[in-house]
């Protein structure tokens, strides 16, 4: 031990004093506000001032019967192909994971064919199913057959946009799903069988809820894209949103305003789905520090120094 | 009395490293066994094994007379699934070096999960059981804290209060005060105290030499995959008799 702590010393006379303390000035940040202050207003008077926006046509169709009805088909297949995105999804990580190579393999084939061939050639692909197999039969493994349908009857527009875009979403959902499940510490698994868990009661109880916490974010990532990628269903002339805004406009020559209701319905939902996010990670944020957390405006950094240090 | 742990001829491998070469050990009920050693000697392998959270090559392992994670049939001993294997573990606590709470879950939620979901009590009483719990290791006041809100000597007591909410008949401990910084060591190592002086049977791998000294029924040196000395604390600590244990005591620094 040193003898400056063991007894502290007098304080030298020619120590200074105690100082004002003056914060760094920032001036380059006032310039960059005036510049995007500037830029803004003249965004929004361009916007109110430019008459080629026609806003009057713009609330003529907001709320059109074939907007709205374009709108329900865009949301229908977001929710159908993302469900079985997800639900998929899970199945194919789990699979991934498992200790049985055959599993296992399979799962990243699922993933190496469904990721690296375009959603687009995937959608027209399920949609001409018919092509290669013309019926759809229902029977025992290499044994007597049940019931046969004809596959045209059974993959419609809609099951074959459902189908492509829900396929190809598993094998994105599955890698999120993995990279959830691969980051909660082994630890937490040992704790869960010292106490007498079953593997299912681990799972459910313990690692699910954690990875959800880390799943959330790349999921409403994925959720708000298929909001938008659904519209590749207009090449099986399915009437979503930007199928029926197009169809309006190559009637009525009046592009912008319908690019402009089609843009702000998907800002919407998007928004809406948005708001949902930051309520659905508070719920599964519960018992972490969360610095980092979503919300509206700047997210500090430095999230995960914090739990480092607080878990010590 | 037969002995509540029995292990006999156990033998374990990673790959071409064998890390357990033939090891007995009984543990009595009420006793406390520390596992001393360096670091990579198996003590930790070896507790681990009791409760099948390794497997072993060969040998036995019995926990009140009944093997933890195998069956036996027609003189081998054949694997259980993990669904089996957890109602083997339920009476047998374990307490980490990194504590493991649950960190989605409040201190009283860690504590009670077991007792209810495991075994099936009533909330109420799992509940009135965690509180009472937790009392005794002087936690009741932060169960409704988050493990991230406490400090590493909290946590590894509320660990300790979780494993003991399972009733168990045996407690293994892996050095459970490693991951604390050094003025949190104290309160943990007063709640293991008061275990052992309550009569629980007790293995526990440690660094804590005085604390050995001072709670341990009986020592157990390790070295390289062997249990190399094992005796009363007094006798182990004070007048080693194999030159591996004196080697490891003057480099531990333990001495008078």
């Amino acid at each position: 031990m040193d003898s400056a702590t063991a007894e502290p010393r007098e304080l030298t006379r020619e120590a200074p004093e105690a100082l004002h303390v003056v914060k760094q000035r920032h001036p380059w940040r006032w310039v960059s506000v005036a510049v995007a202050l500037v830029l803004a207003a003249q965004m929004v008077v361009s916007m109110v001032t430019n008459d080629a926006y026609r806003w009057d046509v713009f609330a003529e169709y907001l709320f059109s019967e074939a907007i709205l009805s374009g709108l329900l088909l865009t949301l229908e297949v977001t929710v159908l192909a993302m469900s079985l995105g997800i639900v998929l999804g899970i199945v194919i990580a789990l699979c991934r994971m498992s200790q049985n190579p055959i599993l296992s393999r399979f799962a990243w084939f699922y993933t190496w064919i469904f990721r690296g061939t375009p959603t687009l050639v995937q959608l027209i692909f399920f949609y001409n199913l018919s092509a290669l197999y013309p019926r759809l039969t229902l029977a025992i493994p290499f044994g007597p057959e049940l019931h046969s349908w004809p596959t045209n009857a059974v993959i419609s527009a809609m099951v074959a946009g459902v189908l492509g875009l829900g396929l190809n979403e598993a094998a994105y959902m599955s890698e999120i799903v993995r990279g959830g499940l691969l980051s909660i510490d082994r630890g937490q698994t040992e704790a869960a069988k010292g106490l007498g868990m079953t593997p299912w009661h681990t799972f459910r109880r313990i690692v699910l809820p954690q990875a959800i916490r880390v799943i959330i974010p790349p999921t409403f990532n994925n959720i708000i894209g298929m909001l938008k990628y659904s519209s590749l269903v207009s090449v099986l002339s399915l009437g979503d949103l930007l199928y029926v805004s197009e169809q309006i406009f190559s009637r009525n020559f009046q592009p912008i305003p319908l690019l402009l209701v089609a843009s702000a319905w998907y800002l919407v939902c998007t928004s809406i789905l948005m708001v949902a996010q930051i309520y659905i990670e508070r719920i599964f944020g519960r018992g972490v520090a969360r610095p980092g957390a979503t919300r509206i405006g700047p997210v500090r950094a430095g999230g995960r120094m914090v739990r480092k240090v607080v878990r010590g | 009395m037969t002995p509540l742990v029995t292990i006999r001829g156990v033998r374990k491998s990673y790959g071409s490293t064998e890390v357990l070469k033939s090891v007995d050990l009984d543990v009595s009920r009420g006793e406390v066994v520390c596992l001393i050693g360096r670091s990579g000697s198996g003590k930790t392998t070896l507790l681990r094994c009791v409760n099948h959270l390794e497997t072993v090559d060969s040998g036995v392992i019995k926990v009140d007379g009944e093997y933890v994670g195998y069956r036996e049939s027609n003189g081998a001993l054949v694997e259980l699934p993990e669904r089996r294997v957890a109602v083997n573990r339920r009476h047998i606590g374990i307490v980490f070096q990194q504590f493991n709470l649950f960190p989605h879950m409040t201190v009283l939620e860690n504590v009670v999960e077991g007792p209810t979901r495991v075994i099936g009590r009533k909330r109420a009483d799992a509940v009135a059981l965690a509180v009472e719990l937790l009392e005794r290791v002087g936690m009741a006041e932060k169960a409704g804290s988050y493990p991230r809100q406490l400090s590493g000597g909290q946590q590894q007591r509320v660990a300790i209060a979780r494993a003991l909410a399972m009733r168990p008949k045996l407690i293994l401990f892996d050095e459970p005060t490693s991951a604390l910084d050094p003025e949190l060591v104290g309160e943990v190592l007063d709640v293991m105290r008061d275990l052992a002086a309550d009569g629980m049977t007790m293995i526990v791998v440690t660094h804590e030499l005085r604390f050995a000294e001072e709670v341990a029924s009986r020592i157990v040196f390790m070295q390289d995959g062997r249990i190399v000395e094992s005796g009363s604390p007094s006798r182990l600590l004070r007048d080693p008799q194999t030159d591996g244990l004196k080697a490891f005591l003057s480099r531990t620094g333990f001495s008078n």
